[in-house]
């Protein structure tokens, strides 16, 4: 049972780690000039409720295999992504807005958040790799 | 679905007949090939006569002259004054594209005529032969030339190049050439009479002429010795040949105004000029080259002794020199300074840093560049040239830090300096006088004026007399000369800090202030098949790159070098070639380039306009169908727009109508689509037609209009559907959407419900709802602004309409906003009035399709936030699908590397666009600001009112964002830190006062007024969309109108007759002194008038003279005076007609035309006037006073 809930981890860390990759990306194309900020927007848009739904999903799983380190350790990642998806402006057009993010350097904190997850998430994805052979030994 | 029908009032005919598209396409296709967009425009046809391919300019530099010969009994002193306003543009700035048209077949043969012979000057025949008083001046003189031209034959025409290129590598590429660009300038305004200055420093040229060629003719001479004499010869000798000219041509043109004969003198003077110019350049060369030239063979030996030993006290040689002209330049003469100043170009700028150059600090950049025609020697020293960027540049003038005494410091130097020192004083730049006139001179107090320690709790009286000018750049009277004008481009700090910590010392925000597509009167129009830029960061070529040689540039921006491409070296104006530097790109620091197809994603587009009109019930009952199709059939002609234009209508109730303008019918047809919630176009064409095929149809439909709709009973209004099939229409070619809004959208797409809750409107806490409500404009306007539409919103309403969610519409497409709160065509005449107003100058008003703006800035700054109505598209790439001449811009930059190994930066805006015509151009701003290191000096240049509109940007944006309190915290913060930071760097202040330095004694008063404004205040009730309006124009108005808009100009009007006058185009304008915004200045016996920018009040006391009030409102008391006046009637008496010359001016300051309102003291819109007194006391704020205690309290914390 235990090594099911880290392999499902895991993939879904997977996931996680190429979706900040894929944030990352196309922040860098966007301020190298590649694409313009309404594509760009549009495209990070598409993936913003996946990742809160993927992250939730882990920290929720987490809660209920009673792995309270981890758990305590996604907490406020997890909150910090619903509590950013909450609070976009009603006029705005998602988190990411084509409209703003060249403002008041947006797009910089935006590309630092990215970074942060990545980080983030590579450090679940080896302890949740770790956690799934340890339960795999002792299956 | 879909129900085409044909509507009453007019039998519409076969309503839903298929329509012939096959000749509308055609037609389409064939318009845009049936006018060459070149040939439109008035100016563009005589540019495409000259063989150049540069023709451009001549048209537009005699444009000035042609002018003058329309109109020669204008009289001297407005022409004097207009120069002086114009005080940033040089007078040989070429007339606007629009005034362009006059050039007639006379002017042109001016241009080619003058620059003929400016050519054939080039040769030492024509030097010689050259007519007028300076003839026999020359003539010894030019027969050296042609002795030391004749040694150098095969370099004869890079004669004067060469002279300019050592100038180049000064990093003053510019003003070398002003030798036949003066002339001009003295053929516009001939009425400059110098005869007597030109005389007297005439004859002393006489007696320096012989000077050099003593100097030439030694041959071992040593440089001190040779370049002692030079001086002297050329401080004299330049005036020479420019005074005697202009007076010549003043005697000349006062003679026969015919514009014939003035080009002939103008032509003629031109040669003179040059040849004086030439002249007088000439010694430097015989200096400069005489080295090779006399060492003969040795040229290359001793090359390398001179550089070296010059060298090492460069640097600090260089900061030297210029000290001296500002020194002592201000205590001369005045008589001088207002006979020169007014021909502010003065010749003997290059000179002088030709002079700068010989005493060492450039050394190296003379040998080289002037060796450069030489074949053999002196290559290499090219590579010296290429220094650290900004050392190239004569320092800054030391302004209020001199510390360099006035006299000579170098031993080495000694001989130059008197001569040396005489220049600025002939030649002050029109900056430094219009400064010393307005007592701020910089130049000779210990502590300038602008850091002067104002006790504002003491200090009453801040205001100034007149208005608050734009603080002037401390560069050299060269840089500063060029420099753009305040009205187009400013910044925040006109002293850059070196670092950003030394930015957040100050607690100043650092930013632009932007209004590219101003009206201008002066633009010069540059046609080249290739515009030169910067090879790395795509700069454009300006006044402020530095030539190293003939051959290459530097860019000032990225300090990149590049070459000068073969076409650039020919000069237009002068036709002459090898002179990069005397081109007018880099001439003038604004400049206009008619683009070519590389900067073209697809043909230029045609002028396209949609009008969406609202025919709900609402809308019919406030009336306003009448007054804007009146508008348009009035101004239907004046549209800009060449034969490609096209128009179309959309109205709107709780369906959408479109309207077939197809030539050929009877009459126009009505389309009407009911499925709102799946819009789509009822026929492919024919609903936006060629405004020229189908104006007679558009005719009728504009007179129909009004009354079609007049029994609607629909109340409702799509307005998003509407949105939605306008951007269908629009889509294929882009254009203007404007958009006619009378009530909240209430059907279809975007939707909106009402937010306002009444009684929060004067809640003092939380103020909601200044952001959208939905995303649905903003998508919308992002993809207009994808297919190059701008969607302009006119918002007339009585009740909340959610401004905050329709204004997104606007703010994105790049359109802009007009709101008429509580219209009514009857019951709201001044409304009414504005509306009609308003209408005319936005219809007529020049306009730019598919426009992108960049700007670009020194390297280590960058900008990171932007303010205006634009989508940024990318990090520096603002989208403007339209631009138009009342919109200002703002961004904020921070300094991300330290600019400690430079002196100046530069910012460059280049604003790219179709204009009506279909021509490419782009307009190009430069700016260019010297760096300082020391607080006192950051705090000596801040430019209060830019500060202040940049700040109430930043308000709005935090107001948005996060909310109003918040957002007036940090205004009163704003003060209160720069305050307190510049408090603790003066030490010696007493620390219980409040001080201000001089140039931010107005920071509190502004910002008190912010705090007052409509967009910010709490306390007061203010509806949210007036609220939310304020904030808009925040964002989108320029300076000059946001400064109005923030604090009003009062002036007191009972008394005119008494006040100062100036002369504006044969009237007489008084000007009254500005008055405290307080009603302790407001008398019952006065009548006052304040200037909000967009309204006029006059007040009116109840004891007010009756001889006022009978003589200026017309009526024969008081009493009498109605509650509603909106007109001042022509009265025959002299103080009518001086209060409305005045008025008339203040209104001709600004484009849109503001509304008169005569307020009596008891009537009620007392209170719109009463609201604008801002350093009183209300309910709700501090008064003036309370406000600055408020600060100290905080600041003492």
């Amino acid at each position: 049972m235990e090594s099911v809930v880290f392999i499902f981890s895991l993939i879904d860390c997977c996931a996680l780690i190429f979706l900040s990759v894929y944030f990352i990306i196309t922040l860098s194309d966007l301020e190298c000039d590649y694409i313009n900020a309404r594509s760009c927007c549009s495209k990070l848009n598409k993936w913003v409720v996946s990742e809160v739904i993927g992250h939730a999903v882990v920290t929720v799983l987490m809660l209920l295999s009673l792995h309270w380190f981890i758990f305590l350790l996604n907490l406020p990642v997890a909150t910090w992504n619903i509590y950013r998806y909450i609070m976009v402006p009603s006029g705005n057009m998602g988190v990411f807005d084509p409209t703003e993010i060249h403002n008041r350097g947006q797009l910089k904190s935006h590309m630092k958040e990215a970074m942060i997850k990545l980080g983030f998430h590579l450090l679940c994805f080896f302890m949740y790799l770790y956690s799934m052979i340890l339960a795999l030994i002792n299956d | 679905m879909s129900a085409p029908a044909g509507l009453p009032p007019r039998p519409a005919g076969p309503a839903a007949a298929v329509y012939p598209g096959g000749p509308g396409a055609s037609r389409e296709a064939a318009a845009p090939q049936a006018g060459p967009p070149g040939y439109q425009n008035g100016p563009v046809q005589n540019w495409m006569h000259l063989p150049s391919g540069y023709g451009s300019h001549p048209p537009n530099y005699s444009a000035p002259s042609g002018h003058y010969s329309q109109v020669p009994s204008k009289a001297a002193a407005s022409h004097l004054d207009d120069q002086y306003r114009a005080s940033y543009y040089p007078p040989y700035y070429s007339a606007p594209a629009q005034n362009a048209l006059t050039p007639s077949v006379a002017t042109s043969v001016l241009s080619t005529q003058a620059s003929q012979q400016l050519y054939n000057k080039t040769t030492p025949q024509t030097v010689g032969s050259a007519e007028g008083p300076t003839q026999g001046a020359i003539s010894s003189a030019s027969y050296l030339i042609t002795s030391a031209q004749q040694s150098y034959s095969a370099f004869g025409n890079h004669y004067s190049t060469s002279v300019s290129s050592s100038v180049a590598s000064q990093g003053f590429p510019l003003n070398s050439d002003h030798y036949a660009m003066p002339v001009v300038s003295g053929a516009m305004y001939p009425h400059l009479s110098y005869p007597v200055a030109a005389g007297s420093v005439y004859g002393q040229a006489f007696t320096s002429q012989s000077l050099p060629a003593v100097g030439q003719f030694k041959e071992t001479n040593t440089f001190s010795s040779q370049s002692t004499s030079v001086p002297h010869s050329l401080q004299q000798r330049v005036p020479v040949g420019y005074n005697s000219t202009i007076s010549s041509v003043s005697a000349q043109s006062v003679q026969d105004n015919l514009s014939r004969n003035l080009t002939g003198s103008v032509a003629k003077v031109n040669n003179q000029i040059n040849t004086g110019g030439t002249d007088s350049s000439q010694p430097v060369h015989s200096v400069s080259q005489s080295i090779p030239f006399t060492k003969s063979g040795a040229g290359t030996s001793s090359s390398p002794a001179v550089t070296s030993s010059v060298r090492t006290p460069a640097p600090s040689l260089s900061s030297q020199p210029p000290s001296s002209p500002a020194l002592t330049q201000s205590p001369e003469s005045a008589l001088q300074e207002a006979i020169d100043s007014s021909s502010t170009t003065s010749s003997a700028s290059p000179v002088l840093n030709n002079y700068d150059a010989l005493e060492g600090g450039g050394y190296p950049e003379t040998r080289s560049v002037t060796s450069s025609p030489v074949p053999a020697p002196a290559v290499p020293q090219t590579s010296k040239a290429s220094k650290p960027f900004g050392y190239g540049y004569p320092t800054l003038q030391p302004g209020y830090q001199n510390a360099a005494p006035p006299a000579p410091v170098q031993p080495s130097n000694l001989g130059h300096h008197p001569g040396f020192q005489h220049y600025p004083q002939q030649y002050p730049s029109v900056n430094q006088l219009s400064s010393s006139l307005g007592g701020l001179s910089l130049q000779h107090s210990q502590q300038p004026e602008s850091l002067r320690p104002v006790n504002l709790t003491q200090d009453r009286n801040i205001l100034p007399v007149s208005s608050v000018p734009a603080p002037v750049p401390n560069l050299n009277s060269d840089l500063r000369k060029l420099n753009c004008s305040p009205d187009s481009f400013r910044c925040t700090l006109t002293n850059i800090p070196q670092t950003q910590a030394l930015l957040n010392k100050a607690k100043l925000p650092l930013g632009l202030l932007l209004h590219p597509f101003r009206d201008l009167t002066q633009l010069p129009v540059i046609t080249s098949s290739t515009i030169v830029r910067c090879r790395s960061c795509r700069t454009y070529i300006n006044p402020f790159v530095s030539f190293i040689d003939q051959r290459r540039w530097k860019c000032n921006l990225c300090y990149r070098v590049n070459d000068v491409p073969e076409e650039f070296m020919y000069n237009p104006l002068t036709r002459s070639y090898g002179e990069p530097h005397k081109r007018p790109e880099v001439q003038n620091s604004t400049v206009e380039f008619i683009a070519s197809s590389d900067y073209m994603l697809r043909p230029p587009q045609p002028a396209v306009y949609l009008f969406v009109l609202d025919v709900s019930h609402n809308a019919v009952e406030a009336g306003y169908l009448t007054i804007v199709c009146q508008s348009l059939l009035e101004n239907l002609d004046k549209l800009p727009g060449d034969s490609r234009t096209r128009i179309g209508f959309i109205t709107f109730d709780s369906t959408v109508q479109f309207y077939n303008l197809q030539e050929g019918l009877s009459q126009p047809q009505m389309l009407i689509v009911s499925d709102i919630d799946d819009i789509f176009l009822p026929t492919p064409d024919s609903l936006l037609v060629n405004l020229h095929e189908s104006r007679e149809l558009i005719k009728d439909l504009l007179n129909a209009l009004p009354n079609m709709f007049t029994n609607t009973r629909e109340t409702h209004s799509a307005l998003g559907p509407a949105l939605q099939a306008a951007f269908k229409l629009m889509s294929p070619t882009g254009g203007r959407i404007s958009v006619f809004q009378t009530q909240l959208p209430s059907l279809g797409a975007g939707l909106l419900h009402s937010r306002e809750d009444p009684n929060q409107r004067s809640s003092t806490k939380v103020v909601q709802h200044l952001g959208p409500a939905t995303d649905f404009y903003k998508k919308l306007a992002l993809d207009c602004s994808g297919q190059q539409t701008a969607v302009d919103l006119f918002l007339l309403s009585s009740q909340y309409s959610d401004l905050a969610s329709l204004a997104c519409i606007s703010k994105y497409s790049a359109g802009c906003i007009y709101y008429y709160p509580s219209f009514h065509h009857s019951h709201n005449p001044a409304q009414a009035e504005k509306l009609q107003k308003d209408l005319k100058r936005y219809l007529t008003r020049k306009i730019g399709f598919e426009a992108v703006m960049r700007i670009r800035c020194t390297k280590g700054l960058s900008i990171h936030t932007f303010h205006g109505n634009f989508f940024v598209r990318s990090t520096d790439l603002l989208s403007l699908a339209n631009v138009n001449p009342d919109a200002g811009f703002a961004v904020q930059m921070s300094i991300e590397e330290s600019l400690t190994d430079t002196s100046l930066v530069c910012f460059q805006t280049a604003l790219l666009y179709t204009s009506s015509k279909g021509e490419r151009r782009i307009r190009v701003h430069t700016l260019c600001l010297p760096v300082v290191s020391s607080l006192t000096d950051v705090y000596a240049g801040a430019d209060v009112q830019a500060i202040v509109c940049l700040l109430a940007n930043m308000a709005v944006d935090r107001s948005v964002s996060s909310s109003l309190s918040d957002a007036r915290d940090a205004l009163v913060n704003a003060v209160v830190d720069s305050l307190a930071a510049y408090m603790s760097t003066a030490s010696n202040l007493q620390q219980s006062m409040l001080m201000a330095p001089n140039s931010l004694k107005l920071f509190p008063l502004y910002v008190l007024a912010l705090l007052k404004q409509k967009a910010f205040r709490t306390g007061t009730s203010t509806r949210l969309d007036d609220r939310v309006y304020a904030m808009c124009q925040m964002k989108s108005q320029p300076l000059v109108h946001l400064m109005k808009m923030i604090h009003p100009n009062l002036y007191r009007i009972d008394k005119l007759i008494d006040e100062s006058t100036i002369h504006v185009n044969d009237r007489v304008v008084p000007q009254p002194p500005l008055q405290k915004l307080s009603a302790e200045k407001l008398t019952r016996e006065g009548a006052f008038l304040m200037d909000c920018g967009s309204i006029f009040y006059i007040w009116i006391g109840k004891n007010c003279d009756n001889n006022f009030i009978k003589d200026v409102l017309g009526y024969p008391n008081y009493a009498s005076v109605p509650q509603k006046m909106t007109q001042l009637p022509e009265v025959d008496a002299l103080s009518s007609e001086r209060t409305r010359s005045f008025i008339s001016w203040l209104r001709d300051s600004r484009p849109l035309s503001p509304v008169l309102q005569v307020i009596k003291d008891e009537s009620p819109a007392k209170t719109d006037f009463f609201q604008h007194l801002i350093e009183d006391r209300t309910e709700a704020a501090f008064s003036y006073y309370e406000f600055l205690l408020n600060i100290q309290q905080q600041i003492c914390k």
